[in-house]
C-alpha cells in the first residue's frame, strides 16, 4: 500500500491548535491575586478568571489602603496637610510635597524665590531617581533578576541618607511649606549630592548592562502588556508610562514649573508601548534627572528659601517668633487658622515619577480648603488592567504590574 | 491673553456655556444635558484628548444645586488644560451623564465619584463602588459625613459573626487642630471640630 509522504512544518501544529483556540478547555478558575502578594506591590487585589494559564477577565479590587485623604484635607489647614502628601506616593515623598505646595501657591498667587525653586527642583529630581531606582529594581525582581533590586536599593539607601540630612527624615520628608521649604540646604550638602551622582552613573550603567540586553529579561518583557498610543491617552496614562507608549508629553517641558525651562534635558519615548519600553524610559529618565540635578547644583542661586513677603502664609523664623511681637502673632494666626488663601479654584499638575500628580483645590477663603481632590497617576494606570490583561498568561501578570510602576498609597489615597 | 481669547472662543462655540471663575486654566460651566456633547467637540475638534481628572464638589445639604461635577481635559498636542463644570440634576439622587463613551478612564474616575458622593452617572457601564466596599451605606465625601466616620457592619458577615467586630469611628484625640473659619474672633480659639471619642470621653461600645 502506498503511503503519503508529508513534510512537516511548524505551521501544521499551529493550524491544528487554531481550531481549539476559541473553545474553552475545561472549566475556568477564579483566582484571587492579592491583596497581600509580593508581585502586587502593596495591597492591590486582582480577581482573575483563568482558562488554564490564560487570563479571560480581570477585575482589580482597590481601596485596601483608602484613608480618606481628601476628607482629611477638608478638615485641616493647608500646612497641616503636607505630611499627608508624603503618604501618597511614599516612594517619592519629596515630589508630592513640592506638587502640593505649588498647587496651594498657585491658589495664593504666590511666587517663591529662585533659591527655593532650585532646592525644590533638586528635591523633585532626586525623588524621581529614588522612585525609578525602586521601580526598575523591583521590576527586575519581578522578572527573576533578584540582584538588580539589591544594586538599586544600595543606591536608594545613599539617597535616603541625603534626604535625612536635608529634611530630618528618611522616608516621610514633609519638607515643603506653603511659600517655601522648611529649612535651607545644609552646609556642603550639594557637594555630597554631586558625589552621590558621580557614583550613581556607573551603578545605573551596571543595571543597564545586566538587564537591557539580558535574553531572559527581554523574553519576559518584550511585547508583553502593549498599550497603544490611543489606549494610553484614553486610559489616562501619564508620565513615563505615557511616554513609553510613544506620546510626547512631559509637563516639565510643556508646562514648565520650578524654572524647568532653564534646564537642558531630553524626553524619552518608547516605540511599542510594551513592558520593555516602560523599563527603558525609566532607566533613561534616571540619567536625565542626574543631568538636571547637576545643572541645578551649578546654578544654585543665593537668597532666601521662603517667600518673605507672604506674611499670612509662611511662618517666620523661630528666632524672630521668640523676640518680636508681630512675628509671634503671625505665627499664632498661622498655627490656629492656617495660611490665608483667596477664594477660587485651581488645578495644578506636576510631572511626578509615577506620572502626573494633580491637586484640584476649591477654596472659599480662609485656611482650610473647601474641597481638595488628588488626581493620582497610579489610579489611572491601573484602570487599564481589565483591558490589557485578558488573553495574557498568568505568569505575565507580575511583569505587567511591575512595568506600570504604581504605588497603592497613591492609588487609594 | 491667549487664554482669554481661548475662553472667548469656547463661549462662542458653546452658546449654552457660561464662564466659570477660575484662578488658572480656562473654565466653563455647561448644563448637564450638554456635557457629553461639549466634551465630544472638545475632544474631536479641539484636541483635548486626555481626561486627566473627573471629580465633584458637594456644596452642603442646604445648597441647591447641591453637587457640581468638575472635569479637567488636557490636550496632548497643544498642551493646554480646560475645566468643564456641570451641576448635577437632582439634589437627593444626583445624576449626570457619563463620559465613559468618550474617555475610558472616566470609568474608574466616575466610579470613585459615585463611591464618594453618590452621584449616579447615566450610561456608565459598571456603576459599582471602587474604594469602599459594595454595600457600604454612606458617601464619605459628602459634607454631612463626619470626619471620624460612622459605625457600620463589616463587609464580611461571617467574619463579623466570629470576631464580633464592626467598623467604628476613628479616634480623633481632639483633632483636627485648627480654629473654625467663621464666626466671632472670641469663639474661634482652637478646639477639636470633631470629638466622637478621645481620652476623656469613652469609646462607644
Amino acid at each position: 500500500m502506498p503511503t503519503d509522504v508529508k513534510e512537516l512544518t511548524i505551521g501544521d501544529s499551529a493550524n491544528r491548535s487554531a481550531g481549539f483556540e476559541d473553545e474553552l478547555q475545561g472549566e475556568t478558575m477564579t483566582l484571587n491575586m492579592g491583596p497581600s502578594h509580593p508581585a502586587t506591590h502593596g495591597v492591590l487585589r486582582l480577581k482573575l478568571e483563568l482558562d488554564g494559564d490564560i487570563i479571560t477577565s480581570c477585575d482589580p479590587v482597590i481601596g485596601y489602603l483608602h484613608r480618606g485623604d481628601e476628607k482629611i484635607a477638608e478638615n485641616m489647614t493647608y500646612n497641616q496637610f503636607v505630611p499627608y502628601t508624603d503618604r501618597l506616593d511614599y516612594l517619592a515623598p519629596l515630589a508630592n510635597n513640592v506638587c502640593y505646595a505649588m498647587a496651594v501657591e498657585r491658589l495664593a498667587g504666590l511666587q517663591v524665590p529662585p533659591r527655593c525653586e532650585t532646592i525644590r527642583l533638586i528635591c523633585c529630581e532626586l525623588a524621581r531617581i529614588s522612585s525609578h531606582l525602586l521601580g526598575v529594581g523591583v521590576y527586575g525582581m519581578d522578572c527573576g533578576a533578584m540582584s538588580i533590586f539589591l544594586y538599586t536599593f544600595t543606591q536608594r539607601e545613599k539617597l535616603y541618607t541625603l534626604f535625612e540630612e536635608l529634611t530630618g527624615a528618611r522616608f516621610t520628608t514633609s519638607y515643603t511649606r506653603i511659600g517655601g521649604v522648611s529649612r535651607d540646604i545644609p552646609e556642603g550638602w550639594l557637594g555630597r549630592v554631586n558625589d552621590f551622582l558621580n557614583q550613581l552613573g556607573p551603578a545605573i550603567d551596571e543595571v543597564d548592562g545586566l538587564l537591557t540586553r539580558n535574553k531572559i529579561f527581554i523574553d519576559r518583557t518584550k511585547d508583553i502588556g502593549v498599550v497603544s498610543k490611543e489606549d494610553a491617552i484614553a486610559y489616562g496614562f501619564t508620565g513615563p508610562n505615557l511616554r513609553a507608549s510613544g506620546v510626547d508629553v512631559d509637563l516639565r517641558r510643556d508646562k514648565p514649573y520650578l524654572g524647568y525651562e532653564h534646564y537642558e534635558f531630553e524626553t524619552f519615548l518608547g516605540s511599542v508601548g510594551d513592558s520593555y519600553d516602560r523599563y527603558l524610559v525609566r532607566l533613561w529618565e534616571m540619567r536625565d534627572s542626574m543631568k538636571i540635578v547637576r545643572q541645578a547644583i551649578d546654578k544654585m542661586p543665593d537668597g532666601l528659601w521662603y517667600a518673605e513677603d507672604a506674611k499670612k502664609i509662611y511662618a517666620p523664623p523661630k528666632s524672630k517668633i521668640l523676640s518680636s511681637m508681630e512675628e509671634l502673632i503671625q505665627n499664632f494666626m498661622l498655627v490656629t487658622e492656617g495660611p490665608q488663601m483667596p477664594e477660587g479654584e485651581v488645578y495644578f499638575e506636576a510631572e511626578n515619577p509615577k506620572g502626573v500628580l494633580g491637586f484640584f483645590i476649591h477654596s472659599k477663603g480662609g485656611g482650610v480648603p473647601f474641597r481638595l481632590k488628588i488626581r493620582s497617576p497610579s489610579f489611572c494606570s491601573l484602570s487599564v488592567l481589565p483591558k490589557i490583561l485578558p488573553g495574557m498568561m498568568m505568569s505575565d501578570v507580575p511583569v505587567v504590574l511591575g512595568s506600570l510602576d504604581f504605588v497603592m498609597g497613591e492609588c487609594d489615597r | 491673553m491667549s487664554e482669554d481669547t481661548f475662553l472667548q472662543d469656547l463661549l462662542k462655540r458653546f452658546e449654552y456655556a457660561t464662564e466659570r471663575a477660575s484662578l488658572d486654566d480656562p473654565a466653563i460651566q455647561v448644563p448637564a444635558d450638554k456635557l457629553v456633547e461639549t466634551c465630544r467637540v472638545l475632544r474631536d475638534d479641539m484636541g483635548f484628548d486626555l481626561l486627566t481628572d473627573s471629580t465633584a464638589i458637594d456644596w452642603g445639604e442646604e445648597a441647591s444645586p447641591r453637587f457640581t461635577t468638575i472635569a479637567h481635559l488636557f490636550s496632548t498636542k497643544n498642551k493646554e488644560y480646560v475645566r468643564i463644570a456641570s451641576d448635577c440634576i437632582d439634589d437627593l439622587e444626583p445624576t449626570i451623564p457619563s463620559l465613559v463613551p468618550l474617555f475610558p478612564i472616566a470609568n474608574w474616575l466616575e466610579r470613585e465619584t459615585y463611591d464618594m458622593f453618590g452621584i449616579r452617572y447615566e450610561g456608565h457601564p459598571d456603576m459599582r463602588r471602587i474604594l469602599m466596599w459594595e454595600g457600604y451605606p454612606y458617601y464619605p465625601l459628602r459634607k454631612e459625613f463626619p470626619l471620624a466616620g460612622i459605625e457600620t457592619e463589616l463587609p464580611a458577615a461571617d467574619i463579623a459573626e466570629v470576631t464580633q467586630t464592626k467598623v467604628i469611628p476613628a479616634p480623633m484625640m481632639g483633632g483636627p487642630f485648627h480654629a473654625p473659619q467663621t464666626g466671632e474672633m472670641s469663639d474661634r480659639e482652637p478646639r477639636g471640630a470633631d470629638q466622637s471619642w478621645n481620652e476623656q470621653k469613652e469609646k462607644p461600645e
